[in-house]
């Protein structure tokens, strides 16, 4: 049983916590030992929001090594290139279609970067950058707010866990109006990441 | 069963299964969850006290009828409770009582870090940290225990990796001594605390320490790991788990009672290793103890004394100090220097009832953005408190002199005023706050004939732990209607005559009457009454810029609101974000600003 070493950052309001909730609970019921923890001083307020989560043999530290990070999940575009240190060579960084400009840059002065620039961010810890169309998914399943679940489909691709592991957990924990929608944009997630890993592996 | 808890859920849980009857608690974090929890279970008097003295002494009064009583705060909380918990130590207890200070090292939301572990041998009460939730669990039930078998509160000490890290748990327990009844028993020598019984106290206090740490020697959750010898870490709370992580193979001394220690176990574990060291967060607590006992030690020479640690300070300490051999460096390295990122600050929300007021100090008060020389006497200064309304300090609104501790923005208004500065002062605290400690200032206000003017930001809700009742809303910590007590009655009934209240959205009010109280002579008071837009008010229909109107003054970007960007030459709202206050449309001079028609 390999450790694997999952960070999540965003800001408030994307969905972060409830997704790395889900993540340890989905851990937990596979017989991994999780520890995760989040940071998020004043996330409500338009702050960062950061969560590590960590499976298993036996985990120690909840918090995550730098250089140690086997996936950077990012909900926010700025937030994922500021993380980006964490990752471990040749981890794998899924970043989410979705900016949110600080207030301290809102009348322009220190400019936020592209998606282009993000991504050239992330390539200096890794080749297996992906940028991922999560909002616009969770957008065509009526929901907005389960751009987070797509997010964890599309990591669900890298990890050996079926689908109903992770939506089964889903069904169990989510509010009834938000399971149909969370489920379809979690499958959608992963479709979106097995079509971009096929495309890839067949040098296309 | 095994769940997934957080250390906060964790130690109520294990405080209910320990048959707690009451839990009383002041929101703040890291603790908040603690009460929040327990509030969600039957069985247990539950509430949010005024402030951490309060639902100190509210424990204590349960205590002594002989049921148990958990008490939650924040570690400066325990600075608040600090009188009851050293009388608490002094009368001991009958019915179990363990007080929980959740530290905050790195002051993630805080406005000052503390090593709480010192509040132990200070007021001579045991002390328990557990490293992970499952041990938060189980150390939570014999804290219990020990409190009623040595006659003693007990501190309970956690952090924030602590109190919210989430670790798999086995919850072996159901509720016990839960059909306890409360009976008080008379007995003056123990509760009545004039010298000649608090005398005879400080002897069993005393006697109590000896017998703890005899106890302690054998206890089981403190636990010697050995391996290789040549170095020996000890280590405690979440620090363990760092240690664990770095020093793979060395041998390990986990501690989980930090006061009284167990130096018998410590010398043995000294033996058997060639060199002791010690990771800890925050003060060298371990360290000088074990130095005490004449042992070579090694600790804040590789572990920084200042914030919050993790895994690779600790590694990095480590290897700098030939500890450990350095890991291997990354196939991949970056190029330097890093890319300059925009930071992400928190700030009020779109919406929040506390910007117009805090709009119109700068602008009244605040005449030049320079920092570091004298005001000039048409200045205004604005002493400020612990809440939301802090964020205030950030620019673009940038409206506040001062943040020190709860309740402390009246206090230091009058003292600036009595000392003779030469300005106008006004203070500003939150509703919550007001309640917690704001009052006993303003009494001193009214006493001392202060000629201040305190603005009191009522959000009509606790606001930044996450929207907790307090006295002024009438809602009670399971979320029912309570008793309330209304601030504007409360302010007058002290002797307050000029009390106004105004809506916290309006800026010409606000203004108007900011301007009134401030030129008039004696203390005044204004409520700016606006509820929080988070959880507690609904959005109303968002504003929009006209683009031909806007003249690209950028005048009400100083709100610093969330929703306003700047869109080429003019500002736009973000309609999705935007919460329909209207506080924009007050400040735009084009009245470019308009709500949106549905």
């Amino acid at each position: 049983m390999n450790d694997i070493n999952v960070m999540m950052v965003g800001v408030g309001g994307h969905g972060v916590i409830l997704a790395s909730d889900g993540m340890a609970e989905v851990g937990v019921e596979n017989g991994y030992d999780v520890k995760k923890t989040d940071t998020l001083g004043m996330a409500q307020r338009g702050g960062s929001v950061l969560s590590h989560v960590r499976w298993g043999q036996h985990v120690f530290s909840p918090m995550i090594k730098k250089g140690e990070v086997d996936f950077l999940m990012g909900f926010e575009q700025l937030e994922t290139a500021r993380w980006a240190p964490y990752l471990k060579p040749g981890g794998v960084a899924i970043v989410a279609d979705v900016t949110v400009i600080p207030v301290s840059i809102a009348g322009g002065k220190v400019p936020y970067p592209s998606a282009d620039e993000v991504k050239r961010i992330l390539l200096q810890y890794t080749d297996r950058v992906y940028m991922t169309a999560s909002a616009r998914i969770a957008q065509e399943t009526g929901n907005p707010r389960a751009m987070n679940m797509a997010m964890l489909g599309f990591l669900s691709q890298f990890l050996p866990l079926p689908p109903e592991a992770w939506t089964d957990i889903m069904r169990q924990r989510l509010p009834p109006k938000f399971v149909e929608s969370s489920v379809d944009a979690f499958t959608r997630g992963a479709a979106e990441a097995k079509a971009i890993i096929e495309s890839k592996e067949s040098g296309t | 069963m095994k769940q997934l808890l957080s250390g906060n859920e964790a130690m109520a849980l294990g405080a209910y299964h320990a048959g707690i009857a009451v839990a009383t608690a002041y929101p703040g974090t890291p603790s908040t969850e603690i009460l929040e929890s327990i509030a969600r279970m039957e069985g247990v008097y539950t509430e949010w006290s005024t402030n951490e003295k309060v639902a100190l002494e509210v424990g204590m009064g349960a205590a002594y009828s002989g049921v148990r009583a958990l008490v939650s705060m924040k570690h400066v909380g325990l600075n608040v409770a600090a009188d009851p918990f050293f009388a608490a130590s002094t009368t001991g207890i009958v019915g179990g009582l363990v007080v929980v200070s959740c530290d905050d090292p790195g002051e993630h939301s805080s406005q000052g870090e503390q090593d709480n572990r010192h509040f132990a041998r200070f007021a001579k009460v045991p002390m328990l940290e557990p490293t992970d939730s499952q041990e938060a669990y189980d150390l939570m039930l014999l804290a219990f225990d020990i409190s009623e078998q040595f006659d003693t509160p007990v501190l309970f000490r956690a952090t924030t990796r602590i109190s919210h890290c989430k670790t798999v748990v086995d919850v072996s327990r159901e509720r016990e001594n839960a059909s306890r009844r409360a009976g008080f028993t008379r007995a003056p020598q123990k509760y009545v605390m004039v010298p000649s019984n608090a005398r005879v106290r400080r002897h069993s206090m005393e006697e109590r320490i000896e017998k703890l740490k005899a106890y302690f020697e054998g206890f089981p959750h403190n636990q010697m790991l050995l391996a290789d010898r040549s170095l020996g870490v000890i280590s405690c709370g979440v620090a363990y788990q760092y240690a664990r992580e770095v020093f793979r193979d060395t041998s390990h001394l986990k501690l989980t009672t930090l006061y009284p220690f167990p130096a018998d176990l410590i010398r043995k574990f000294a033996g058997e290793v060639d060199r002791v060291i010690v990771v800890e967060e925050l003060d060298p607590y371990i360290e000088d103890e074990v130095r005490r006992m004449g042992i070579d030690v090694f600790g804040k020479d590789f572990i920084p004394i200042i914030g919050e640690l993790n895994p690779e300070i600790v590694e990095n300490g480590a290897v700098e100090a030939g500890l450990i051999p350095a890991p291997q460096q990354p196939a991949k390295k970056p190029e330097t220097p890093a890319p300059q990122l925009p930071l992400r600050r928190p700030q009020l929300c779109a919406g929040c009832p506390h910007v117009a007021a805090e709009y119109v100090l700068r602008k009244l008060g605040f005449k030049s953005a320079e920092t570091g020389k004298e005001l000039a006497a048409d200045e205004l200064i604005v002493t400020s408190d612990i809440g939301c309304y802090t964020l205030g300090v950030y620019p673009p609104l940038a409206a506040l002199d001062t943040c020190a501790c709860m309740g402390a923005s009246i206090g230091q208004a009058l003292g600036l005023e009595k000392a003779g500065v030469p300005n106008k002062i006004v203070a500003v605290l939150g509703d919550s706050t007001f309640m917690h400690s704001g009052i006993t200032g303003l009494i001193d206000v009214v006493y001392n004939q202060g000629n201040i003017t305190v603005i009191i930001l009522d959000n009509e809700t606790t606001a930044m732990t996450g929207h907790q009742g307090h006295p002024g809303t009438g809602v009670s910590a399971r979320g029912v209607k309570g008793g309330r007590v209304e601030l504007e009655s409360l302010v007058k009934g002290i002797g307050i005559e000029d009390v106004n209240v105004v809506s916290a959205f309006d800026i010409a009010s606000l203004e108007a009457t900011i301007k009134r109280c401030i030129a008039s002579d004696g203390p005044s008071v204004i409520i700016s009454r606006g509820a929080c837009r988070l959880a507690v008010r609904a959005k109303a229909a968002p504003y929009e810029v006209d683009a031909d109107l806007c003249a690209g003054c950028f005048d009400c970007m100083d709100l610093g609101c969330p929703a306003l960007f700047v869109s080429g030459d003019v500002v736009r709202i973000d309609a999705e974000a935007c919460a329909g206050c209207g506080v924009c449309a007050q400040v735009c001079v084009q009245e470019a600003i308009t709500k949106v028609e549905s």
